[in-house]
């Protein structure tokens, strides 16, 4: 059993603390963008690969990753997809609204150890967000690493994420790649599955680390097609997902095999995972 | 003619005489974006090697048009039709961007792996991964991985505005 990928970061607050929405960004039909501030007191230190535990009060918590700001910064940005009740309740909370947050939690993408390799960063839909820290740390200290690759798989072309961010991030010379299942008929773009993408991605396998984010089975074949490419196992990170519910360790909702993955993840290197993603879920 | 396919991984497996062989039976050819270098149901007498650019394959849907179904890219095989009776393209092909390629005369590659069964199996083996590869995607896009359960068509959705 490979230990987890990256730093497990010690966990505070065991009550969610009241954030206030500072802002609210529509990025698709069913995912918005919020920035959160607290009116007093510092902000926790959060990594990217981290989580926060969101709550809508009076409806439920539901962990949600940083999907920006974070150490440095004075906002927790959290990219949220509207699929239930509690995320419908959180995308739906106007600026000067209230949400309460718990955490940080889990491990993080510790991108740092990718320091003079090459990096490919793959991405399934809104997979796409626990990701953007990475870029963006990536874009802010460029010389440190080689050819950066962002490789990107959407449903439609509707449901990509940070549009005009993705332009940017290619200017400033980062490889980025989309490509989507189905097309309409204004997408002239890549169509096809996000693996497709891994062929024409320009890294050295051998010397590159690999950050993955999106459904399990898409992680499952994009590993597989890094692994035949020749990328080692151990610099090939997931974010595994499973039911949470206290975030810290203690109620055992997230377990996988010796994993409770709100501790020991979600951030998981590959040579860990695979062995655990082959047990079926009980 | 052997530098060309020498650059593509897809015929990596086969020995240099091989490759000089499947050489002499392509020829270069560039297309222009939008170009279609092939219809459904055609004959499928050729077969490409995608060497810089894009070609989406598409497919007729009545009401409405021509519909991309996949896009290929540079360092792929395009066509493998060719290779089993009744040698009719199932799809559509047009260039997506300026497109080299080198195209190959699928009867006459046909007729050597029939003439040379070492080379037909080295033939096969460089077109089983290709045809493998372009099934696996497929099913998993039938997966619809990255839907919501909305949109798989259970309950709705309220969609934040
Ligand atoms: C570590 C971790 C990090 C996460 N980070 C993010 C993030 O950054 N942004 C984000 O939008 N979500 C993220 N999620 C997923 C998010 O927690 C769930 O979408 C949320 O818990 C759903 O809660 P709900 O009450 O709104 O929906 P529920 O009422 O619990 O679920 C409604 C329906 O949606 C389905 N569903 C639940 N989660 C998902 C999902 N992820 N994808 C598709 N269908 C789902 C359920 O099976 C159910 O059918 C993360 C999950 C984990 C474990
Ligand atoms: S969610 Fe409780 S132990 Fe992980």
């Amino acid at each position: 059993m490979t230990a987890p990928a990256a730093t497990s970061v010690a966990t505070t607050a065991a009550l969610p603390l009241p954030y206030r929405v500072v802002s609210r960004r529509v990025d698709t039909y069913d995912t918005v963008t919020v920035e959160l501030a607290r009116d007093s007191g510092p902000l926790p230190p959060f990594a990217a690969g981290q989580f926060a535990m969101l709550t809508a009060y009076g409806i439920g918590e539901v962990p949600i990753s940083l999907s920006g700001g974070g150490a440095s910064g004075d906002r927790l940005v959290h990219t949220i997809r509207a699929v239930g009740a509690v995320t419908r309740a959180l995308t739906g909370t106007a600026p000067g609204g209230t949400v309460g947050v718990r955490g940080p939690y889990g491990t993080g993408w510790n991108l740092r150890d990718a320091t003079g390799a090459d990096v490919v960063i793959v991405a399934g839909g809104i997979g796409l967000a626990p990701l953007r820290p990475v870029v963006l740390a990536a874009l802010a200290d460029r010389a440190r690493y080689g050819r950066v690759s962002v490789l990107v798989g959407v449903r439609t072309p509707a449901d990509l994420l940070y549009g005009a961010e993705l332009r940017s991030w290619a200017d400033a010379g980062i490889d980025v790649e989309v490509t989507v299942d189905r097309p309409d008929g204004d997408w002239s773009g890549h169509v096809g599955v996000v693996t497709s993408l891994l062929a024409r991605a320009a890294f050295d396998p051998a010397r590159t680390v690999a950050f993955i984010c999106g459904p399990e089975v898409m992680m499952r074949f994009t590993a597989q097609g890094l692994l035949t490419r020749g990328v080692p196992a151990d610099r090939i990170r997931v974010s595994l997902e499973r039911t949470m519910r206290c975030g810290a360790g203690w109620c055992g909702h997230c377990q996988l095999g010796p994993l409770l993955l709100c501790r020991d993840g979600p951030v998981v290197d590959w040579a860990g995972a695979e062995p655990l993603l082959s047990v079926r879920e009980l | 003619m052997s530098d060309p396919i020498a650059a593509h991984t897809v015929f990596a497996e086969l020995s240099d005489a091989q490759r000089a062989q499947l050489a002499a039976y392509g020829t270069p050819e560039s297309y222009r974006a939008g170009e279609r270098l092939f219809a459904e149901g055609g004959d499928a007498d050729r077969f490409w090697l995608i060497g810089s650019g894009s070609v989406a394959l598409d497919m007729r849907v009545p009401g409405r048009g021509e519909q991309v179904i996949e896009t290929l890219s540079a360092d792929t095989v395009l066509g493998w039709s060719w290779l089993h009776p009744p040698y009719r393209w199932h799809f559509g092909a047009v260039a997506r961007e300026d497109t080299t390629t080198v195209v190959f005369d699928a009867a006459a590659v046909r007729d050597r792996c029939a003439d040379d069964p070492a080379f037909g199996y080295a033939i096969l083996r460089c077109f089983t991964p290709v045809i493998i590869e372009r099934l696996m995607a497929t099913r998993l896009r039938v997966l619809d991985l990255y839907a919501t359960p909305a949109q798989a068509g259970r309950p709705s959705t309220e969609v934040p505005s």
